[in-house]
């Protein structure tokens, strides 16, 4: 028990550390990297959750990949972040305020693990039992993803495709137009 | 990069273990962590790696832009086929109990090609991704 708490205090003094750092740094590649680096430790937190599918996930895709493609979007930016906001009392001030009503929320919820969660008595329990029975799979997660809610996957595999032909579609049009120099509109537009 | 050896070299070692490590985070899902969209960021990363060292036209020359579009919409269809699959043998949209002998081997192969539909699909969005932003550059400046 002692040595969970350690090991979470570890944790979250290392987020928030990177999460000043990430406030007080004005370099994209640093913000870039910061991001990725506080992905990693967030991926960590999860593991001490025992949540080893989600800590996977934020790993490869929020440390791995998305650092990755944010560099390559990184390359049309100024180096520099310029500093647009003049006074920084008012977005303290909101932080602190939504950061107090979370904390006073959290509260009210009940303990990690707890049995009696109104979590654990919905239908979690059915779930449980039925992947070793119904579907004879070990890993629920993977049966509750690909079975129990097999229509809230395809929805998300559908929004994935969707946003990487809508990015696509959106880098493709400026290059087509850039080639075409135009000409055409403006014939059409003398017509009319 | 093209010219660092210690990178060239170090990319040719890791590219076959990446995917490797994809397949096996692809397939191995069911029994621990892992699925789709994990192991189409891990196959994606390899590709992407190969495209930072090698340049942007290797990249292409060895993952096809036009397969790159046929796989990404491949995935959507996959896991929307077996859905339909399960409808004309008689059951509900993803009910995969019908698609093998036992409900429970049903269910195997129903989720298996479920995952491999998803994991087709990210991965191939995340590269079409990459590709998209790295090649626009070229695009500009001429």
């Amino acid at each position: 028990m002692i040595s969970e708490l350690l090991i979470n205090a570890f944790l979250v003094t290392i987020m928030l550390s990177i999460a000043i750092a990430l406030i007080k740094t004005r370099t994209v590649i640093f913000t870039v990297i910061l991001t990725s680096a506080y992905s990693l430790v967030a991926a960590l937190m999860f593991i001490t959750l025992d949540a080893v599918d989600v800590a996977f996930t934020e790993a490869s895709v929020g440390a791995g990949i998305s650092t990755i493609l944010f560099l390559a979007a990184m390359a049309y930016l100024p180096k520099k972040e310029v500093e647009s906001i003049s006074s920084e009392f008012i977005p303290a001030l909101s932080c602190i305020i939504l950061g107090g009503i979370l904390i006073w929320c959290s509260f009210d919820l009940p303990e990690i693990g707890q049995l009696t969660a109104p979590i654990h008595q919905h239908i979690a329990p059915e779930y449980i039992k039925g992947s070793k029975e119904d579907i004879g799979i070990p890993n629920i997660v993977t049966s509750v993803l690909a079975s129990y809610r097999g229509y809230d996957t395809f929805g998300e595999t559908i929004v994935v495709f969707t946003a990487g032909v809508a990015v696509l579609a959106l880098l493709e049009k400026k290059n087509t137009t850039k080639k075409n120099k135009s000409q055409p509109k403006q014939k059409i537009k003398k017509n009319a | 990069m093209h010219n660092n050896p210690i990178l060239r070299i170090s990319t040719k070692i890791l590219f076959a273990p990446i995917i490797l490590f994809g397949l096996y985070v692809q397939f191995h899902g069911d029994f621990g962590p892992g699925g789709g969209f994990q192991a189409g960021v891990i196959v994606a990363s390899a590709f992407i790696l190969y495209s930072l060292v090698f340049g942007i036209e290797a990249g292409k020359k060895l993952f096809p832009t036009n397969v790159n579009l046929i796989l990404l919409a491949l995935g959507g269809i996959v896991y929307g086929g077996v859905g339909i699959v399960s409808i004309i043998l008689g059951d509900e949209f993803l009910a995969y109990n019908i698609l093998g002998s036992s409900p429970q081997s049903g269910q195997h192969i129903g989720i298996l090609l479920v995952e491999f539909g998803v994991g087709l699909t990210v991965s191939n969005v995340m590269i079409a991704l990459f590709n998209a932003f790295a090649s626009y550059d070229k695009v500009k400046e001429k």
